[in-house]
Protein backbone atom coordinates (compact mmCIF):
# COMPACT_ATOMS: atom_id res chain seq x y z
CA UNK A 1 0.00 0.00 0.00
CA UNK A 2 1.29 3.46 -0.92
CA UNK A 3 1.18 5.79 2.07
CA UNK A 4 2.23 9.35 2.87
CA UNK A 5 5.61 7.91 3.92
CA UNK A 6 6.38 7.40 0.21
CA UNK A 7 5.65 11.07 -0.47
CA UNK A 8 7.85 12.04 2.47
CA UNK A 9 10.74 10.05 0.99
CA UNK A 10 10.20 11.84 -2.34
CA UNK A 11 10.06 15.29 -0.72
CA UNK A 12 12.98 14.42 1.56
CA UNK A 13 15.04 13.45 -1.49
CA UNK A 14 14.13 16.71 -3.29
CA UNK A 15 15.14 18.84 -0.29
CA UNK A 16 18.35 16.78 0.16
CA UNK A 17 19.31 17.54 -3.45
CA UNK A 18 18.54 21.25 -2.92
CA UNK A 19 20.64 21.19 0.27
CA UNK A 20 23.58 19.58 -1.57
CA UNK A 21 23.38 22.04 -4.47
CA UNK A 22 23.17 24.97 -2.03
CA UNK A 23 26.27 23.70 -0.19
CA UNK A 24 28.13 23.35 -3.48
CA UNK A 25 27.12 26.94 -4.23
CA UNK A 26 28.47 28.12 -0.85
CA UNK A 27 25.02 29.17 0.45
CA UNK A 28 25.36 27.55 3.87
CA UNK A 29 22.21 28.98 5.42
CA UNK A 30 20.08 27.58 2.60
CA UNK A 31 21.95 24.27 2.72
CA UNK A 32 21.37 23.92 6.48
CA UNK A 33 17.66 24.80 6.27
CA UNK A 34 16.86 22.46 3.39
CA UNK A 35 18.97 19.69 4.99
CA UNK A 36 16.98 19.97 8.23
CA UNK A 37 13.71 19.91 6.31
CA UNK A 38 14.95 16.88 4.38
CA UNK A 39 15.80 15.18 7.69
CA UNK A 40 12.29 15.97 8.93
CA UNK A 41 10.76 14.28 5.87
CA UNK A 42 13.07 11.26 5.83
CA UNK A 43 13.48 10.59 9.57
CA UNK A 44 10.58 12.44 11.22
CA UNK A 45 8.46 9.33 11.68
CA UNK A 46 11.28 7.60 13.55
CA UNK A 47 12.41 10.52 15.73
CA UNK A 48 11.01 11.23 19.20
CA UNK A 49 8.63 14.18 19.64
CA UNK A 50 11.43 15.96 21.50
CA UNK A 51 13.89 15.48 18.63
CA UNK A 52 11.28 16.78 16.17
CA UNK A 53 10.68 19.75 18.48
CA UNK A 54 14.39 20.58 18.58
CA UNK A 55 14.46 20.25 14.77
CA UNK A 56 11.65 22.84 14.54
CA UNK A 57 13.53 25.23 16.83
CA UNK A 58 16.68 24.82 14.71
CA UNK A 59 14.73 25.47 11.46
CA UNK A 60 13.24 28.62 12.93
CA UNK A 61 16.58 29.81 14.30
CA UNK A 62 18.19 29.58 10.83
CA UNK A 63 15.25 31.25 9.08
CA UNK A 64 14.68 33.84 11.82
CA UNK A 65 18.31 34.94 11.81
CA UNK A 66 18.14 35.63 8.08
CA UNK A 67 20.25 32.65 7.04
CA UNK A 68 18.41 32.26 3.74
CA UNK A 69 19.46 33.92 0.51
CA UNK A 70 18.08 33.89 -3.00
CA UNK A 71 20.12 31.89 -5.50
CA UNK A 72 20.83 32.28 -9.19
CA UNK A 73 21.68 28.87 -10.62
CA UNK A 74 22.78 28.75 -14.25
CA UNK A 75 19.68 28.87 -16.46
CA UNK A 76 18.58 29.98 -19.92
CA UNK A 77 18.75 33.65 -20.96
CA UNK A 78 15.57 35.68 -21.54
CA UNK A 79 16.30 35.59 -25.31
CA UNK A 80 16.58 31.79 -25.31
CA UNK A 81 13.36 31.54 -23.31
CA UNK A 82 11.56 33.79 -25.77
CA UNK A 83 12.78 31.65 -28.67
CA UNK A 84 11.73 28.42 -26.94
CA UNK A 85 8.34 29.90 -26.02
CA UNK A 86 7.73 30.80 -29.67
CA UNK A 87 8.72 27.41 -31.05
CA UNK A 88 7.01 25.31 -28.33
CA UNK A 89 3.81 27.39 -28.15
CA UNK A 90 0.95 26.48 -25.87
CA UNK A 91 2.21 22.91 -25.58
CA UNK A 92 4.39 24.33 -22.77
CA UNK A 93 1.33 24.32 -20.52
CA UNK A 94 0.72 20.59 -21.03
CA UNK A 95 3.23 19.14 -18.53
CA UNK A 96 1.84 21.48 -15.86
CA UNK A 97 -1.68 20.20 -16.65
CA UNK A 98 -0.60 16.58 -16.24
CA UNK A 99 -0.35 17.09 -12.48
CA UNK A 100 -3.93 18.17 -11.64
CA UNK A 101 -5.36 15.83 -14.30
CA UNK A 102 -3.58 12.80 -12.84
CA UNK A 103 -4.69 13.70 -9.33
CA UNK A 104 -8.33 14.52 -10.08
CA UNK A 105 -8.95 11.76 -12.65
CA UNK A 106 -7.07 9.27 -10.48
CA UNK A 107 -9.07 10.18 -7.40
CA UNK A 108 -12.37 9.80 -9.26
CA UNK A 109 -11.31 6.44 -10.70
CA UNK A 110 -10.10 5.26 -7.32
CA UNK A 111 -13.33 6.20 -5.58
CA UNK A 112 -15.90 5.24 -8.20
CA UNK A 113 -14.49 2.20 -10.00
CA UNK A 114 -13.26 -1.25 -8.87
CA UNK A 115 -9.74 0.23 -9.02
CA UNK A 116 -10.39 1.40 -5.45
CA UNK A 117 -10.86 -2.14 -4.21
CA UNK A 118 -7.20 -2.85 -4.89
CA UNK A 119 -6.41 -0.85 -1.76
CA UNK A 120 -3.36 0.53 -3.54
CA UNK A 121 -3.42 3.82 -1.62
CA UNK A 122 -3.76 4.64 2.07
CA UNK A 123 -7.38 5.59 2.82
CA UNK A 124 -8.28 9.28 2.28
CA UNK A 125 -4.70 9.95 1.12
CA UNK A 126 -5.14 9.07 -2.54
CA UNK A 127 -5.36 12.62 -3.94
CA UNK A 128 -2.07 13.87 -2.57
CA UNK A 129 -0.34 10.58 -3.42
CA UNK A 130 -1.69 10.85 -6.97
CA UNK A 131 -0.43 14.44 -7.03
CA UNK A 132 3.05 13.02 -6.31
CA UNK A 133 2.64 10.47 -9.10
CA UNK A 134 1.46 13.27 -11.42
CA UNK A 135 4.55 15.31 -10.60
CA UNK A 136 6.82 12.37 -11.43
CA UNK A 137 4.94 11.73 -14.68
CA UNK A 138 5.08 15.40 -15.69
CA UNK A 139 8.77 15.57 -14.86
CA UNK A 140 9.58 12.41 -16.82
CA UNK A 141 7.51 13.62 -19.78
CA UNK A 142 9.11 17.07 -19.78
CA UNK A 143 12.61 15.57 -19.53
CA UNK A 144 12.00 13.26 -22.51
CA UNK A 145 10.38 16.04 -24.54
CA UNK A 146 12.71 18.95 -23.81
CA UNK A 147 15.96 17.02 -23.19
CA UNK A 148 17.50 19.53 -20.76
CA UNK A 149 20.75 18.83 -18.88
CA UNK A 150 20.18 16.14 -16.25
CA UNK A 151 20.56 18.53 -13.30
CA UNK A 152 18.31 21.22 -14.82
CA UNK A 153 15.08 20.34 -12.94
CA UNK A 154 16.96 20.23 -9.62
CA UNK A 155 18.64 23.59 -10.24
CA UNK A 156 15.45 25.25 -11.54
CA UNK A 157 13.58 23.88 -8.52
CA UNK A 158 16.26 25.30 -6.23
CA UNK A 159 15.94 28.71 -7.87
CA UNK A 160 12.22 28.67 -7.06
CA UNK A 161 12.43 27.23 -3.51
CA UNK A 162 15.15 29.75 -2.61
CA UNK A 163 12.98 32.60 -3.89
CA UNK A 164 10.12 31.33 -1.70
CA UNK A 165 12.51 30.93 1.23
CA UNK A 166 11.21 30.58 4.78
CA UNK A 167 7.63 31.14 3.56
CA UNK A 168 7.78 27.56 2.24
CA UNK A 169 7.31 26.13 5.73
CA UNK A 170 5.03 28.83 7.18
CA UNK A 171 1.75 26.97 6.47
CA UNK A 172 3.06 23.78 8.09
CA UNK A 173 4.26 25.82 11.08
CA UNK A 174 0.86 27.53 11.38
CA UNK A 175 -0.88 24.16 11.39
CA UNK A 176 1.45 23.15 14.23
CA UNK A 177 0.53 26.39 16.04
CA UNK A 178 -3.13 25.41 15.64
CA UNK A 179 -2.40 22.08 17.33
CA UNK A 180 -0.67 23.81 20.26
CA UNK A 181 -3.60 26.25 20.54
CA UNK A 182 -5.94 23.27 20.70
CA UNK A 183 -3.81 21.64 23.41
CA UNK A 184 -3.74 24.86 25.45
CA UNK A 185 -7.52 25.20 25.18
CA UNK A 186 -7.45 28.52 23.29
CA UNK A 187 -10.54 27.49 21.34
CA UNK A 188 -12.55 26.83 24.48
CA UNK A 189 -11.54 30.18 25.98
CA UNK A 190 -12.52 32.26 22.94
CA UNK A 191 -15.47 30.00 22.23
CA UNK A 192 -16.63 30.77 25.78
CA UNK A 193 -16.29 34.51 25.21
CA UNK A 194 -17.92 34.32 21.76
CA UNK A 195 -20.68 32.09 23.12
CA UNK A 196 -21.49 34.84 25.64
CA UNK A 197 -21.84 37.41 22.86
CA UNK A 198 -23.67 35.38 20.21
CA UNK A 199 -27.29 34.68 21.15
CA UNK A 200 -27.58 30.99 21.94
CA UNK A 201 -29.08 28.84 19.22
CA UNK A 202 -28.60 31.34 16.40
CA UNK A 203 -26.74 29.40 13.74
CA UNK A 204 -26.90 32.26 11.25
CA UNK A 205 -25.38 34.84 13.61
CA UNK A 206 -22.64 32.38 14.54
CA UNK A 207 -21.83 31.95 10.83
CA UNK A 208 -21.71 35.75 10.49
CA UNK A 209 -19.36 36.09 13.48
CA UNK A 210 -17.17 33.27 12.13
CA UNK A 211 -16.81 34.83 8.68
CA UNK A 212 -16.31 38.36 10.05
CA UNK A 213 -13.81 36.93 12.53
CA UNK A 214 -11.84 35.30 9.72
CA UNK A 215 -11.86 38.51 7.68
CA UNK A 216 -11.09 40.70 10.70
CA UNK A 217 -8.24 38.58 12.06
CA UNK A 218 -6.83 38.35 8.53
CA UNK A 219 -6.90 42.14 8.27
CA UNK A 220 -5.04 42.48 11.57
CA UNK A 221 -2.49 39.78 10.79
CA UNK A 222 -2.25 40.44 7.05
CA UNK A 223 -2.45 36.71 6.45
CA UNK A 224 -5.45 34.38 6.26
CA UNK A 225 -3.22 31.37 6.99
CA UNK A 226 -2.34 32.81 10.40
CA UNK A 227 -5.92 33.74 11.18
CA UNK A 228 -7.35 30.33 10.27
CA UNK A 229 -6.07 28.16 13.17
CA UNK A 230 -7.17 30.84 15.65
CA UNK A 231 -10.69 31.41 14.34
CA UNK A 232 -11.26 27.72 13.59
CA UNK A 233 -10.30 26.83 17.16
CA UNK A 234 -12.42 29.66 18.57
CA UNK A 235 -15.67 29.54 16.61
CA UNK A 236 -15.52 27.22 13.60
CA UNK A 237 -14.89 23.94 15.38
CA UNK A 238 -16.44 24.37 18.86
CA UNK A 239 -19.57 26.24 17.80
CA UNK A 240 -20.36 25.66 14.13
CA UNK A 241 -19.27 22.02 13.98
CA UNK A 242 -19.62 20.64 17.50
CA UNK A 243 -22.60 22.61 18.82
CA UNK A 244 -24.55 23.18 15.61
CA UNK A 245 -23.45 20.10 13.67
CA UNK A 246 -22.33 21.88 10.46
CA UNK A 247 -20.45 20.34 7.54
CA UNK A 248 -16.71 20.64 8.37
CA UNK A 249 -15.56 20.77 4.70
CA UNK A 250 -17.71 23.83 3.90
CA UNK A 251 -16.86 25.60 7.14
CA UNK A 252 -13.13 25.06 6.59
CA UNK A 253 -12.92 25.83 2.89
CA UNK A 254 -15.26 28.82 2.76
CA UNK A 255 -14.01 30.11 6.12
CA UNK A 256 -10.55 30.39 4.57
CA UNK A 257 -12.04 32.24 1.58
CA UNK A 258 -13.78 34.67 3.95
CA UNK A 259 -10.29 35.33 5.26
CA UNK A 260 -9.09 36.01 1.70
CA UNK A 261 -11.75 38.76 1.50
CA UNK A 262 -9.97 40.30 4.49
CA UNK A 263 -6.65 40.05 2.65
CA UNK A 264 -8.08 42.29 -0.09
CA UNK A 265 -8.87 44.96 2.51
CA UNK A 266 -5.69 45.36 4.52
CA UNK A 267 -2.42 47.24 4.03
CA UNK A 268 -0.89 44.55 6.28
CA UNK A 269 -0.94 42.20 3.25
CA UNK A 270 1.79 44.33 1.73
CA UNK A 271 2.83 41.91 -1.02
CA UNK A 272 -0.60 41.96 -2.59
CA UNK A 273 -1.78 45.47 -1.82
CA UNK A 274 1.08 47.89 -1.14
CA UNK A 275 3.91 46.48 -3.28
CA UNK A 276 1.85 46.65 -6.52
CA UNK A 277 0.89 50.27 -5.76
CA UNK A 278 4.60 51.01 -5.58
CA UNK A 279 5.39 48.89 -8.66
CA UNK A 280 2.78 50.79 -10.66
CA UNK A 281 3.94 54.15 -9.25
CA UNK A 282 0.49 55.06 -7.99
CA UNK A 283 0.15 58.31 -6.01
CA UNK A 284 -2.07 56.74 -3.36
CA UNK A 285 -0.47 53.70 -1.71
CA UNK A 286 -3.94 52.37 -0.83
CA UNK A 287 -5.25 52.72 -4.40
CA UNK A 288 -5.31 48.94 -4.97
CA UNK A 289 -7.23 48.34 -1.74
CA UNK A 290 -9.74 51.05 -2.74
CA UNK A 291 -10.45 49.17 -5.98
CA UNK A 292 -10.87 45.91 -4.02
CA UNK A 293 -13.36 47.07 -1.37
CA UNK A 294 -16.29 46.87 -3.77
CA UNK A 295 -15.48 43.24 -4.56
CA UNK A 296 -14.39 42.06 -1.11
CA UNK A 297 -17.43 43.23 0.85
CA UNK A 298 -20.18 41.67 -1.33
CA UNK A 299 -18.03 38.54 -1.70
CA UNK A 300 -17.81 38.24 2.09
CA UNK A 301 -21.61 38.35 2.16
CA UNK A 302 -21.66 35.58 -0.49
CA UNK A 303 -19.32 33.50 1.66
CA UNK A 304 -21.61 33.89 4.67
CA UNK A 305 -24.55 32.70 2.57
CA UNK A 306 -22.53 29.81 1.10
CA UNK A 307 -21.48 28.61 4.57
CA UNK A 308 -25.02 28.94 5.92
CA UNK A 309 -26.61 27.13 2.98
CA UNK A 310 -23.85 24.58 2.30
CA UNK A 311 -22.89 23.67 5.83
CA UNK A 312 -26.35 23.68 7.45
CA UNK A 313 -29.29 23.70 5.01
CA UNK A 314 -27.95 21.18 2.50
CA UNK A 315 -26.13 19.17 5.15
CA UNK A 316 -28.92 18.48 7.63
CA UNK B 1 -11.06 30.64 33.73
CA UNK B 2 -7.41 31.24 32.79
CA UNK B 3 -7.35 33.77 29.96
CA UNK B 4 -3.54 33.91 29.73
CA UNK B 5 -3.19 31.49 26.79
CA UNK B 6 -4.78 34.24 24.65
CA UNK B 7 -1.43 36.07 24.93
CA UNK B 8 -0.27 33.77 22.12
CA UNK B 9 -2.73 35.44 19.74
CA UNK B 10 -1.50 38.85 20.86
CA UNK B 11 2.07 37.74 20.12
CA UNK B 12 1.09 36.71 16.58
CA UNK B 13 -0.69 40.02 15.94
CA UNK B 14 2.12 42.15 17.41
CA UNK B 15 4.93 40.12 15.88
CA UNK B 16 3.41 40.36 12.41
CA UNK B 17 2.72 44.08 12.85
CA UNK B 18 6.33 44.71 13.91
CA UNK B 19 7.55 42.70 10.91
CA UNK B 20 9.55 40.10 12.80
CA UNK B 21 10.24 36.92 10.85
CA UNK B 22 6.85 35.14 10.79
CA UNK B 23 8.34 31.72 11.62
CA UNK B 24 9.94 33.22 14.73
CA UNK B 25 6.64 34.85 15.67
CA UNK B 26 4.64 31.65 15.22
CA UNK B 27 6.98 29.49 17.29
CA UNK B 28 7.23 32.11 20.05
CA UNK B 29 3.44 32.28 20.14
CA UNK B 30 3.19 28.48 20.35
CA UNK B 31 5.70 28.24 23.22
CA UNK B 32 4.13 31.15 25.14
CA UNK B 33 0.60 29.79 24.73
CA UNK B 34 1.56 26.36 26.00
CA UNK B 35 3.48 27.65 28.99
CA UNK B 36 0.76 30.16 29.95
CA UNK B 37 -1.78 27.34 29.80
CA UNK B 38 0.24 25.69 32.57
CA UNK B 39 2.15 23.15 30.48
CA UNK B 40 5.81 22.38 31.02
CA UNK B 41 8.13 24.08 28.46
CA UNK B 42 9.65 20.76 27.39
CA UNK B 43 6.16 19.30 26.94
CA UNK B 44 5.25 22.24 24.70
CA UNK B 45 8.37 21.70 22.56
CA UNK B 46 7.39 18.03 22.26
CA UNK B 47 3.84 18.96 21.27
CA UNK B 48 5.15 21.43 18.69
CA UNK B 49 7.55 18.83 17.28
CA UNK B 50 4.81 16.22 17.04
CA UNK B 51 2.38 18.66 15.39
CA UNK B 52 5.00 19.86 12.89
CA UNK B 53 5.83 16.25 12.06
CA UNK B 54 2.15 15.26 11.69
CA UNK B 55 1.62 18.13 9.22
CA UNK B 56 4.54 17.39 6.89
CA UNK B 57 2.16 16.66 4.03
CA UNK B 58 1.42 20.39 3.77
CA UNK B 59 4.99 21.04 2.58
CA UNK B 60 5.05 18.03 0.24
CA UNK B 61 3.48 20.23 -2.46
CA UNK B 62 6.87 21.85 -3.16
CA UNK B 63 7.92 18.75 -5.11
CA UNK B 64 6.13 20.39 -8.05
CA UNK B 65 8.80 23.12 -8.26
CA UNK B 66 11.24 21.18 -10.51
CA UNK B 67 8.44 20.75 -13.07
CA UNK B 68 7.46 24.44 -13.00
CA UNK B 69 11.10 25.55 -12.96
CA UNK B 70 11.92 23.34 -15.92
CA UNK B 71 8.99 24.74 -17.92
CA UNK B 72 10.11 28.27 -17.02
CA UNK B 73 13.54 27.40 -18.39
CA UNK B 74 11.81 26.75 -21.71
CA UNK B 75 9.76 29.95 -21.64
CA UNK B 76 6.56 29.21 -19.65
CA UNK B 77 6.40 32.83 -18.39
CA UNK B 78 7.08 34.18 -21.90
CA UNK B 79 4.32 31.96 -23.28
CA UNK B 80 1.91 33.23 -20.62
CA UNK B 81 2.85 36.78 -21.63
CA UNK B 82 2.01 35.97 -25.23
CA UNK B 83 -1.42 34.68 -24.15
CA UNK B 84 -2.06 37.89 -22.18
CA UNK B 85 -0.82 40.04 -25.08
CA UNK B 86 -3.28 38.19 -27.34
CA UNK B 87 -6.07 39.85 -25.34
CA UNK B 88 -4.99 43.23 -26.77
CA UNK B 89 -7.31 45.25 -28.96
CA UNK B 90 -10.33 44.83 -26.75
CA UNK B 91 -11.77 47.51 -24.48
CA UNK B 92 -10.29 47.91 -20.99
CA UNK B 93 -13.33 46.18 -19.52
CA UNK B 94 -13.12 43.14 -21.80
CA UNK B 95 -9.35 42.91 -21.38
CA UNK B 96 -9.49 42.85 -17.57
CA UNK B 97 -12.42 40.43 -17.49
CA UNK B 98 -10.46 38.09 -19.81
CA UNK B 99 -7.40 38.41 -17.58
CA UNK B 100 -9.53 37.69 -14.50
CA UNK B 101 -10.79 34.47 -16.10
CA UNK B 102 -7.30 33.49 -17.25
CA UNK B 103 -5.82 34.10 -13.78
CA UNK B 104 -8.60 32.16 -12.02
CA UNK B 105 -8.39 29.17 -14.36
CA UNK B 106 -4.58 28.99 -14.34
CA UNK B 107 -4.54 29.18 -10.51
CA UNK B 108 -7.26 26.54 -10.25
CA UNK B 109 -5.04 24.23 -12.32
CA UNK B 110 -2.07 24.80 -10.02
CA UNK B 111 -0.26 27.45 -12.09
CA UNK B 112 -0.57 30.30 -9.64
CA UNK B 113 2.77 31.83 -10.59
CA UNK B 114 1.55 32.60 -14.09
CA UNK B 115 0.56 36.18 -13.49
CA UNK B 116 1.48 38.22 -10.44
CA UNK B 117 2.37 41.88 -9.97
CA UNK B 118 6.05 42.03 -10.94
CA UNK B 119 5.81 39.38 -13.71
CA UNK B 120 2.53 40.28 -15.41
CA UNK B 121 0.67 43.30 -14.01
CA UNK B 122 3.42 45.92 -14.20
CA UNK B 123 4.90 44.98 -17.57
CA UNK B 124 1.71 43.85 -19.34
CA UNK B 125 -1.75 44.04 -17.83
CA UNK B 126 -1.61 47.56 -16.38
CA UNK B 127 -0.09 49.24 -19.49
CA UNK B 128 -2.47 47.33 -21.78
CA UNK B 129 -5.49 48.31 -19.66
CA UNK B 130 -4.35 51.93 -19.62
CA UNK B 131 -3.83 51.97 -23.40
CA UNK B 132 -7.23 50.34 -24.04
CA UNK B 133 -8.99 52.82 -21.75
CA UNK B 134 -7.34 55.79 -23.51
CA UNK B 135 -8.27 54.35 -26.89
CA UNK B 136 -11.97 54.13 -26.02
CA UNK B 137 -12.36 57.12 -23.74
CA UNK B 138 -9.76 59.57 -25.06
CA UNK B 139 -7.23 61.29 -22.84
CA UNK B 140 -7.69 60.49 -19.16
CA UNK B 141 -6.31 62.57 -16.32
CA UNK B 142 -3.67 61.11 -14.02
CA UNK B 143 -6.16 60.19 -11.29
CA UNK B 144 -8.25 58.16 -13.74
CA UNK B 145 -5.17 56.47 -15.19
CA UNK B 146 -4.08 55.52 -11.65
CA UNK B 147 -7.53 54.05 -11.05
CA UNK B 148 -7.21 51.91 -14.18
CA UNK B 149 -3.80 50.62 -13.12
CA UNK B 150 -5.02 49.93 -9.58
CA UNK B 151 -7.98 48.01 -11.03
CA UNK B 152 -5.51 45.88 -13.04
CA UNK B 153 -3.61 45.02 -9.84
CA UNK B 154 -6.86 44.34 -7.98
CA UNK B 155 -7.97 42.00 -10.78
CA UNK B 156 -4.77 39.99 -10.43
CA UNK B 157 -5.35 39.58 -6.67
CA UNK B 158 -9.01 38.60 -7.01
CA UNK B 159 -8.20 36.09 -9.76
CA UNK B 160 -5.46 34.47 -7.72
CA UNK B 161 -7.23 34.36 -4.35
CA UNK B 162 -10.48 32.95 -5.67
CA UNK B 163 -8.93 30.50 -8.12
CA UNK B 164 -6.06 28.91 -6.22
CA UNK B 165 -8.14 27.07 -3.61
CA UNK B 166 -9.84 25.03 -6.33
CA UNK B 167 -6.44 23.39 -6.76
CA UNK B 168 -6.32 20.84 -3.93
CA UNK B 169 -2.55 20.53 -3.53
CA UNK B 170 -2.08 24.04 -2.22
CA UNK B 171 -0.90 25.13 1.19
CA UNK B 172 -4.16 26.80 2.24
CA UNK B 173 -6.26 23.69 1.53
CA UNK B 174 -3.79 21.40 3.27
CA UNK B 175 -3.57 23.81 6.21
CA UNK B 176 -7.35 23.56 6.62
CA UNK B 177 -7.03 19.78 6.43
CA UNK B 178 -4.26 19.81 9.05
CA UNK B 179 -6.13 22.01 11.52
CA UNK B 180 -9.35 19.99 11.17
CA UNK B 181 -7.58 16.65 11.38
CA UNK B 182 -5.86 17.72 14.62
CA UNK B 183 -9.30 18.61 15.98
CA UNK B 184 -10.67 15.16 15.09
CA UNK B 185 -12.33 15.93 11.73
CA UNK B 186 -10.46 14.11 8.95
CA UNK B 187 -11.20 15.54 5.49
CA UNK B 188 -9.71 14.98 2.04
CA UNK B 189 -8.22 17.82 -0.04
CA UNK B 190 -10.81 17.38 -2.81
CA UNK B 191 -13.73 17.56 -0.35
CA UNK B 192 -12.39 20.98 0.64
CA UNK B 193 -11.37 22.30 -2.76
CA UNK B 194 -14.76 21.68 -4.45
CA UNK B 195 -16.22 24.09 -1.90
CA UNK B 196 -13.97 26.82 -3.30
CA UNK B 197 -15.94 26.69 -6.56
CA UNK B 198 -19.13 28.56 -5.50
CA UNK B 199 -17.06 31.44 -4.10
CA UNK B 200 -14.89 31.46 -7.25
CA UNK B 201 -18.01 31.89 -9.40
CA UNK B 202 -19.34 34.68 -7.15
CA UNK B 203 -15.94 36.40 -7.23
CA UNK B 204 -15.88 36.28 -11.02
CA UNK B 205 -19.41 37.66 -11.37
CA UNK B 206 -18.94 40.43 -8.81
CA UNK B 207 -15.52 41.56 -9.97
CA UNK B 208 -16.26 41.28 -13.70
CA UNK B 209 -19.43 43.31 -13.15
CA UNK B 210 -17.45 45.96 -11.31
CA UNK B 211 -14.79 46.12 -14.04
CA UNK B 212 -17.41 46.66 -16.74
CA UNK B 213 -19.23 49.26 -14.63
CA UNK B 214 -15.91 51.04 -14.07
CA UNK B 215 -15.27 51.09 -17.83
CA UNK B 216 -18.72 52.63 -18.43
CA UNK B 217 -18.17 55.19 -15.65
CA UNK B 218 -14.86 56.25 -17.26
CA UNK B 219 -16.71 56.71 -20.53
CA UNK B 220 -19.29 59.00 -18.94
CA UNK B 221 -16.61 61.02 -17.13
CA UNK B 222 -14.63 61.41 -20.36
CA UNK B 223 -17.53 62.88 -22.32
Amino acid sequence: MITYEWLYVLAGAAFAVWAALSAKDGRWGNAALWALLSASFLLGSHLSDMANGVLVLALVAIAGLGGLKRSDPLTTSPQERQAHAESLGNRLFLPALVVPLTAVAGTLLYNYTPFGETGLFEARRETLILFGIGVLAALAGAMLWLRPPLLAPAEEGRRLIDSIGWAAILPQMLAALGAVFALAGVGEIIGGIAGGIIPEGSVFLTVVVFALGMAGFTMIMGNAFAAFPVVAAAIGIPLLIETYDGNPAVIGAVGMLAGFCGTLLTPMAANFNIVPAALLELKDQNAVIRQQVGTAVPLLVCNIVIIYVGAFWLWN
Amino acid sequence: MNYWPLAGIAIVVLGFALRFNPLLVVVSAALATGVLAGLDLLAVIEALGKAFNDNRYISVTWIILPVIGLLERYGLQQRARAVIEGMRGATMGKLLVAYLAFRQIASALGMKDIGGHPQAVRPLVAPMAEAAAMKTHGDLDEAARDEVKAMAAATDNVGLFFGEDIFFAIASILLIQGVFEAAGYPLTPLELSVWAIPTAICAFLIHAGRILAFDRRLGRAGK
